[in-house]
C-alpha cells in the first residue's frame, strides 16, 4: 500500500522490540467479541488509476456551474480566483501543518491569520475579526449566542431576510441555550421590521445586508433602535464581495459582523468547506469565540504572532468556555487572504463595481420577459424575481435545456407560500450573452 | 538581525534603501513584513475590466464613502510574500509531526487532485439536484463505507468539524430525551477528555461532571456507576482514550449508561486507532464524530477545514439533522425538510450539506487503502507508537507503563525531577532537533503530559531518527541536574527556528489583534 512505509521486516523487528509476537497482542485490550477476524465488507485497495477512474465517473455526473450560464447564489457565490491563491494553499508548509500550537515553527500560518483579521476588521469596518469560523452560518449562530452573552438578556429577534439555512442554524443553538428567537416574516424590504420587534429583553436583533433577496440596506437606523434598548445588532452578510462596494457593517452600527467569506479565494464545493467572518467592537473581545491571532515579540525582543486569550477557549476553559469549536477553517482563511492581498483596496472595489453592473444588466433583461416582476429594488449582484407560475420546475426544466436559472427560494424555506420566487445571482464570471440566454429563455418557459 | 548577504554587494548602497521596512534574511531564512506594512496601497494583482463611470449610481448613499484600508500587489510580489511565510511553517512534508490526538499523518495529493475536478469543486450547493447526482452519489458511498467501518446503522454528513459532531451528537441525544418528554439535565465526561467534549456539553445546556479515573487510565466504573441516574442525559467517552489507551470495560460502561436511560457518546477522535480492526457499533456506541481530518487523512490546513460526520445508533438515527440523504426512483435526493416521522429532529446545525470538498479527498484515501489498507492504517499506527515507548520508556516515565498503548505513548513529566527542565523547555529543544515537539500538557491527567502520536505513514528510519534525538535530548536533559549549562540550553531553546520563545503573557496582557 502506497501510503504504508513500513516493511515486513521492519514490522517484525518493531514487534521484537516491543515484545509482542503478533501484532494482535497489541489490540488485545479491546473485548475479544468485538475484535473483527477479518477484513470488514468493502472492497480492497486500489491504484491511483483506479480510484481516479471511480471518482472521474462520479464527478462527470454532476453539471459544473461554469460549464454554461449558471444564475445559483443564495449563500455561495461562483467567482473567478486566481490560480496562484490555490498555489499557495497547496503550499506543503501550509497545506500540511496544524493549528499553530507551538508559535516558534509556525509563524507562516500565525502571521497569514494576522493579516486575515486585519483584513476582515478593515472589510466589516470593526475594531477586531478573529481568525475564522466554519462558515457564515454557523458564524451567525455564534453570534447569537455572544450577544446572550453580552447583554446577559435571553431573546434574539431574527429578520425576514436572514437566509433562512442561517436563521435554522441560529434558532438550533439558541433553542438548547435558553435562548427565545422571533424570526419576522419573509420580506424582500423588510429589515427595518425588527425594530418593532425590540424591547428591554432583547439581546440582538439579526439583520442581512444585502440580504436572502438580494436587498441592500442602510441598517444605522436598526442600530440606533437596538441601542436604544441596550441591544447588540448582528448584522449578516453572505456576499464579501459586496464589502467592496457597500458601507460596512462597522460604519452602520453593528456590534457584531458575520459574513460568508466563500466568495473571495474559495470555490463552490457543493457547499464546504467555506470560511465564516466573524468581527465585533472591542470591548466585547473577551465575549468572542474562536482562534484570536495576536502580536507580541519573542525572547531577543523580534515581532512575532502567537494563538491568544485562550483562555476564552474550550482547551482552557472547558465547559465555561465562550464556544466549543477548536478546528476552524484555517486554509480557507488562507485563500481568503492571498486573493484579498492579490486585488488590494483597488481590485475589490473594481470587483464589486463589476458585480453590480452585471446585475444592472440582468434587472434590465428580467424586466423585459413577459410576467416576470422584479421584487429586490436595492441590490448588490442578487436579485429576487417574481414568476407567474412556480419556480422550482421552471428551474428544473431550465437546468435539462443547459441553463442554472437561480435558486427557487422554496428551496430554502417550502413553507412560506413564496414559491413563485426565484433567487437570480450575477457575479463578474456571467457574461452578457449568458444573461440574454437566460431571459430567451425565461421568455419561452414562460410563454 | 544581519541584512541579506547572499549575492553581491554584500554592503548595499545605503542611498539605494527604501524607506519602508526591508526584509532582511539570514541564509534562506527571510524576515517578511506584514501585507500591510509593503506599501501596496494602489496596487492590485488582478486585472478586470474598467467598469462603467455610472455603475453604482442607482445606490446612492448606501456606497461606501471612506477608504477601505487593504493592502494590493502585483501578483509576483504576492507569491513571494506568502512563499516566504510558508517557510516558516513546520509541516508534515518536512518531518514527522507528532502531535498526540491530532493525527498529522500524510496527506495523499490524488485527495487533492480529485477534490479539485470541475464537477466537485464547481458545483453550486442549491443546483437542482438532477445535475449533482454524481455529488450526492459519492455522498452515499462515503456514508456506505462510515456505516461498514463503525458497525453503525446511520450516518450524519453536515457537522463541519469534530467539535461540530460533537455538537451534532448532543443535539441528537438532546432531541431523543426531549422526544420522550424526559428532560435530562447532566452529562457525564472524564478529566482526560479533550476539552471540546465538556465545552459542548455546556453549550447544549447541560451540566457537565466529571468521571474518575482509575490508576491504569481508564474510567473508574465504580465512580461511573455512582454518577449514573435518572438526570443524565449521556456520557462523552474518548476510545481510544487521550491516554493511548483502549477502554477494556467499554463493553460495560455502555452498559450502565443504557441502564440508566443515558446515551453513550463516543469522541471518535481516535478512530485511527482502530479502523478497519473494531467497530464502535460492537461496543454499544449510540454516536460518534469522526474527524475526517484524522483518521481519513484530509489534510489539517493550519488549523482546518476539518469534517465531522456522526455515525448514530437506530435509536439516535431518527434524530439526525437536516438535510438528510435519500434515494428514490429519481435516483439521490437530499431532503432538506421533512414532516412525518422526524419531526423530532433537532433542525439544522449549518447551511448547505456538509464539507463535500473533504468527503471527496476522505472517500479517495478510503478507495486508495480499501478494507485491507485500513486495518493495516490501524496496526501500523499502534506499533509505530509502542515502538516508540518502547524505544524511550528506559529514559523517560511512560505514564501508563503496564500493557500496550494505543496510537499513541504517553509520558510523564516525573523523569525531568530535580532536573529544572520542563516539558515545555524539552518540547522547545525538540524544535531545535529539527522536529515538531509532541502534544504537550495534555491530557490534564497526567502531570507534564508529553502524547505522540507518529501514525502509520512513517518509516522506521523516521521513527528511528526521532527516538535517536529525544534519546540524547532526554539524557541531555537529566544532565541539568549538575550541569547549569545544559539546563539553560534548554531554557533557551528554541534558538534554530525562525523566532525564539514568544512572549504569550505580553499578547494577552495588550492584545494586539490587527495591523493598525
Amino acid at each position: 500500500m502506497r501510503y504504508l512505509p513500513l516493511t515486513p521486516e521492519d514490522r517484525a523487528v518493531m514487534l521484537a522490540a516491543v515484545g509482542a509476537r503478533h501484532i494482535d497482542e497489541l489490540f488485545a485490550d479491546a473485548p475479544a467479541c468485538a475484535r473483527l477476524s477479518g477484513p470488514v465488507d468493502l472492497p480492497q485497495h486500489q491504484g491511483e488509476l483506479e480510484v481516479e477512474r471511480e471518482l472521474s465517473a462520479l464527478a462527470s455526473m454532476n453539471r459544473p456551474a461554469g460549464a454554461g450560464p449558471s444564475f445559483c447564489g443564495a449563500g455561495a457565490y461562483r467567482h473567478h480566483v486566481p490560480a496562484s491563491v490555490d498555489h499557495i494553499i497547496q503550499r506543503s508548509e501550509f497545506l500540511t501543518s496544524y493549528t499553530p500550537y507551538q508559535p516558534e515553527i509556525a509563524q507562516g500560518t500565525l502571521q497569514a491569520l494576522f493579516e486575515f483579521q486585519s483584513q476582515v476588521a478593515a472589510l466589516t469596518g470593526m475594531d477586531v475579526a478573529n481568525a475564522s469560523m466554519y462558515d457564515g452560518s454557523t458564524a451567525c449562530a455564534e453570534a447569537v449566542m455572544m450577544a446572550a452573552r453580552v447583554t446577559g438578556r435571553a431573546k434574539a429577534v431574527l429578520s425576514g431576510g436572514l437566509h433562512p439555512h442561517y436563521a435554522a442554524s441560529a434558532e438550533t443553538l439558541a433553542h438548547v441555550s435558553g435562548i427565545e428567537t422571533s424570526r419576522l416574516a419573509p420580506a424582500v424590504d423588510g429589515e427595518a421590521a425588527v425594530i418593532d420587534a425590540i424591547d428591554q429583553h432583547t439581546a440582538c436583533v439579526v439583520v442581512q445586508t444585502p440580504n436572502v433577496f438580494g436587498q441592500a440596506t442602510d441598517v444605522s437606523a436598526i442600530a440606533e433602535a437596538a441601542h436604544a434598548q441596550g441591544a447588540l445588532l448582528v448584522v449578516v452578510t453572505t456576499e464579501a464581495v459586496s464589502y467592496g462596494l457597500l458601507k460596512s457593517p462597522g460604519e452602520m452600527g453593528a456590534d457584531i459582523a458575520v459574513a460568508e467569506g466563500q466568495s473571495i479565494g474559495n470555490g463552490l464545493n457543493f457547499g464546504g468547506p467555506y470560511v465564516g467572518l466573524f468581527a465585533a467592537r472591542e470591548k466585547f473581545v473577551r465575549q468572542m469565540p474562536g482562534r484570536l491571532c495576536g502580536e507580541t515579540v519573542d525572547a531577543d525582543g523580534r515581532r512575532g504572532f502567537v494563538l491568544t486569550l485562550s483562555t476564552r477557549e474550550q482547551h482552557i476553559r472547558r465547559e465555561k468556555a465562550t464556544s466549543n469549536i477548536c478546528t476552524n477553517s484555517g486554509l480557507c482563511a488562507l485563500a481568503f487572504t492571498v486573493h484579498m492581498s492579490l486585488l488590494g483596496e483597488a481590485g475589490l472595489r473594481r470587483l464589486a463595481l463589476l458585480n453590480h453592473q452585471k446585475a444592472r444588466t440582468l434587472k434590465s433583461a428580467l424586466a423585459g420577459v413577459p410576467g416576470v416582476q422584479v421584487l429586490t429594488t436595492r441590490f448588490f449582484n442578487e436579485l429576487a424575481i417574481r414568476l407567474p407560475v412556480a419556480a422550482a420546475p421552471v428551474v428544473e426544466y431550465m437546468a435539462e435545456h443547459g441553463v442554472l436559472a437561480g435558486v427557487p427560494y422554496s428551496r430554502l424555506d417550502p413553507g412560506a407560500g413564496l414559491d413563485n420566487l426565484l433567487l437570480v445571482a450575477v457575479t463578474e464570471t456571467t457574461t452578457s450573452s449568458d444573461i440574454d440566454v437566460l431571459a430567451k429563455s425565461l421568455s419561452e418557459v414562460l410563454a | 538581525m544581519t541584512m541579506q548577504t547572499v549575492g553581491r554587494p554584500t554592503r548595499p548602497d545605503p542611498s539605494l534603501e527604501p524607506s519602508r521596512p526591508q526584509a532582511a534574511a539570514e541564509g534562506l531564512m527571510q524576515v517578511e513584513p506584514l501585507i500591510f506594512e509593503l506599501g501596496g496601497w494602489s496596487k492590485t494583482g488582478v486585472d478586470l475590466p474598467e467598469p462603467d463611470a455610472d455603475a453604482a449610481d442607482d445606490l446612492g448613499d448606501l456606497v461606501r464613502a471612506a477608504p477601505i484600508g487593504l493592502p494590493g500587489l502585483s501578483e509576483p510580489e504576492t507569491l513571494r510574500h506568502y512563499v516566504r511565510l510558508s517557510q516558516k511553517n513546520h509541516a508534515i512534508d518536512l518531518a514527522l509531526y507528532p502531535l498526540g490526538s491530532c493525527t498529522m499523518k500524510h496527506n495523499p495529493r490524488l485527495n487533492e487532485k480529485m477534490a479539485r475536478l470541475a464537477g466537485f469543486a464547481d458545483i453550486h450547493p442549491l443546483q437542482p439536484q438532477s445535475t449533482v447526482q454524481g455529488a450526492l452519489a459519492l455522498m452515499d458511498r462515503l456514508s456506505h463505507w462510515l456505516k461498514t467501518l463503525t458497525g453503525m446503522p446511520a450516518v450524519a454528513l453536515p457537522p463541519k468539524a469534530g467539535a461540530h459532531g460533537e455538537l451534532c451528537g448532543l443535539l441528537a441525544i438532546r432531541a431523543a430525551h426531549e422526544a420522550r418528554g424526559d428532560a435530562r439535565k447532566r452529562v457525564l465526561v472524564p478529566a482526560s477528555a479533550h476539552g471540546t467534549n465538556p465545552a459542548t456539553a455546556a453549550f447544549v445546556g447541560y451540566q457537565v461532571q466529571d468521571i474518575a479515573q482509575t490508576a491504569d487510565g481508564r474510567v473508574d466504573l465504580e465512580d461511573l456507576a455512582a454518577k449514573l441516574g435518572p438526570d443524565v442525559a449521556a456520557i462523552m467517552v474518548t476510545n481510544p482514550n487521550t491516554c493511548g489507551l483502549f477502554e477494556r470495560d467499554i463493553v460495560e460502561i455502555a452498559r450502565l449508561a443504557h441502564a440508566a436511560g443515558a446515551y453513550f457518546y463516543c469522541d471518535g477522535a481516535n478512530f485511527n486507532a482502530i479502523v478497519g480492526k473494531i467497530r464502535p457499533g460492537d461496543l454499544g456506541v449510540d454516536a460518534m464524530h469522526i474527524n475526517l481530518h484524522k483518521t481519513f487523512s484530509t489534510p489539517h490546513g493550519g488549523g482546518g477545514p476539518g469534517a465531522g460526520p456522526v455515525v448514530l445508533s437506530a435509536a439516535l438515527a431518527p434524530f439526525a439533522p437536516e438535510p438528510w440523504l435519500v434515494q428514490d426512483g429519481q435516483g439521490w435526493r437530499l431532503e432538506e425538510h421533512r414532516a412525518g416521522e422526524a419531526i423530532h429532529a433537532f433542525g439544522r446545525m449549518s447551511a448547505f450539506h456538509g464539507q463535500m470538498g473533504m468527503f471527496v479527498r476522505a472517500y479517495t484515501y478510503m478507495l486508495s487503502h480499501g478494507a485491507d489498507g485500513l486495518a493495516q492504517v490501524a496496526e501500523d499506527a499502534v506499533l509505530n507508537a509502542n515502538y516508540i515507548k518502547a524505544r524511550l520508556r528506559d529514559l523517560m516515565t511512560p505514564a501508563f507503563p503496564e500493557g500496550p498503548c494505543m496510537h499513541e505513548a504517553l509520558f510523564s513529566d516525573a523523569w525531568l525531577e530535580g532536573t529544572g527542565v520542563t516539558t515545555l523547555d524539552f518540547a522547545k529543544a525538540i524544535i531545535d532537533a529539527g522536529f515538531h515537539p509532541m502534544t504537550m500538557y495534555f491530557p490534564l491527567v497526567v502531570h507534564g503530559a508529553m502524547l505522540i502520536e507518529p501514525t502509520e505513514t512513517e518509516s522506521k528510519a523516521e521513527i528511528d531518527r526521532f527516538c535517536d534525538v529525544l534519546r540524547d535530548l532526554a539524557e541531555q536533559a537529566l544532565s541539568a541536574k549538575t550541569d547549569p549549562d545544559a539546563l539553560a540550553r534548554f531554557k533557551a531553546a528554541p534558538v534554530k527556528a525562525p523566532l525564539r520563545r514568544l512572549d504569550e503573557t505580553l499578547a494577552a496582557r495588550k492584545p494586539r489583534l490587527r495591523w493598525s
